[in-house]
């Protein structure tokens, strides 16, 4: 389960040894746009340490390293991949053979560890126009790549627009990010709302993106993943519902009827699916016996 | 492994510690200031001679100002100025 990814920047010792404690499902370790050149070194090796000494309480590892246009990117794999990160970030992925490199440099250094291959998955993070338009090459172009992120800031700016809160110039890149990445079998992540003062701004933001199909958002706050969490959360209502889904079909199995109906509406594959997924969800959130047994 | 530059690395922010290390000829010659010496300043002293080995470093200075910082940091700190002041 991943709804929200929290971004902690990589030089910064006090939030990077409390990142396990801030609620977030992954935590996202930034080498790259929060750390300052000459600080890239030691940010690496501060990474590298806290991902071996602490406990950062189940919350998935996910290292964004610069992209593969600098001189950055290998130096940070060298100083990561030993730890086995879950999820590398790649930043400004703009097509397929971005991927295709950066693949190949994960896939020697998983062989001189002895990792089993795609051990470590890939997240390019699209946030050019060309990304955008290339998305679901991207998104398909190796079985590393587990999910698709939107970055909007740098998108807006390679589109020559403002960033609202509306969000109205970035509509067409997370209707098409989401395409792509559901076409590839891949999650898809939100990029993250930048005001953290706004409680109800983050909210709408984050309800809008769960209606378009996005599998969860980035936050650059910890006062954002509580709400961000709860959006992609299946509601109690929607848990109690799926539990009846399976039951109905449970039910027409042993009677031996083929159309099942539920309510007055048709059980067909997608509401199954869909069941599927929340009662696994809300299984991980530990809440799925509960709210099942529920009046 | 030899220190041949002055280096530094890390902050005097809260949680971090700031550590400078300079080309020396007599071993490993630590200097710590800490709000927690009186309790952990064996220690410190201790991990910082554990990392510089670990880095095969075996003659330097190394002045620590540790602002409360745990230990994956203040190794991390001292392996970054061990990096930088071997000329890397």
């Amino acid at each position: 389960m991943r709804r929200s990814m929290l971004f902690i920047p990589g030089n910064t010792p006090n939030l990077l040894i409390n990142g396990g404690f801030l609620g977030a499902d992954a935590l996202i370790f930034d080498l790259e746009d929060a750390v300052s050149p000459d600080e890239k070194d030691a940010a690496r090796i501060l990474v590298r340490n806290i991902m071996k000494y602490m406990d950062l309480r189940g919350c998935e590892t996910i290292v964004r390293i610069n992209s593969i246009d600098t001189d950055y990117w290998k130096a940070d794999l060298e100083q990561i991949m030993p730890r086995k990160p879950g999820w590398i970030m790649l930043p400004k992925t703009g097509c397929a053979a971005d991927v295709l490199t950066a693949d190949a440099e994960i896939s020697r250094w998983e062989e001189r560890l002895g990792m089993e291959p795609n051990t470590v998955r890939l997240m390019p993070l699209i946030e050019t126009a060309l990304g955008v338009e290339n998305a679901f090459a991207i998104a398909s172009a190796s079985k590393r790549v587990g999910a698709i992120f939107l970055g909007a800031e740098d998108l807006t700016a390679d589109l020559r627009c403002k960033r609202t809160k509306g969000g109205a110039e970035i509509d067409y890149a997370r209707s098409r990010m989401v395409m792509a990445a559901r076409a590839a079998e891949v999650d898809v992540y939100d990029t993250p709302f930048t005001d953290v003062n706004d409680d109800e701004g983050i909210r709408t933001d984050a309800e809008y993106a769960k209606s378009l199909g996005f599998t969860g958002k980035a936050s650059i706050s910890p006062r954002h993943v509580g709400v961000i969490n709860e959006v992609f959360s299946p509601s109690m209502k929607d848990i109690k519902y799926a539990y009846e889904v399976m039951d109905a079909i449970r039910l027409a199995h042993e009677q031996g009827r083929g159309a099942i109906a539920l309510h007055g509406k048709m059980i067909d594959a997608p509401i199954v699916a869909r069941a599927q997924q929340t009662i696994a969800m809300a299984e991980e959130m530990g809440v799925g016996k509960a709210v099942q047994h529920e009046e | 492994m030899e220190i041949i530059k002055r280096a530094i690395a890390g902050t005097l922010e809260s949680s971090d510690a700031y550590v400078e290390i300079e080309p020396g000829d007599s071993g490993i010659r630590c200097e710590l200031e800490s709000v927690v010496e009186q309790q952990f300043g064996d220690s410190i002293r201790r991990l910082a001679e554990e990392v510089l080995a670990d880095c095969g470093v075996k003659n330097a200075n190394i002045r620590i100002t540790d602002r409360g910082a745990l230990e994956c940091v203040i190794r991390a700190r001292i392996e970054a100025a061990v990096m930088r002041g071997k000329g890397e």
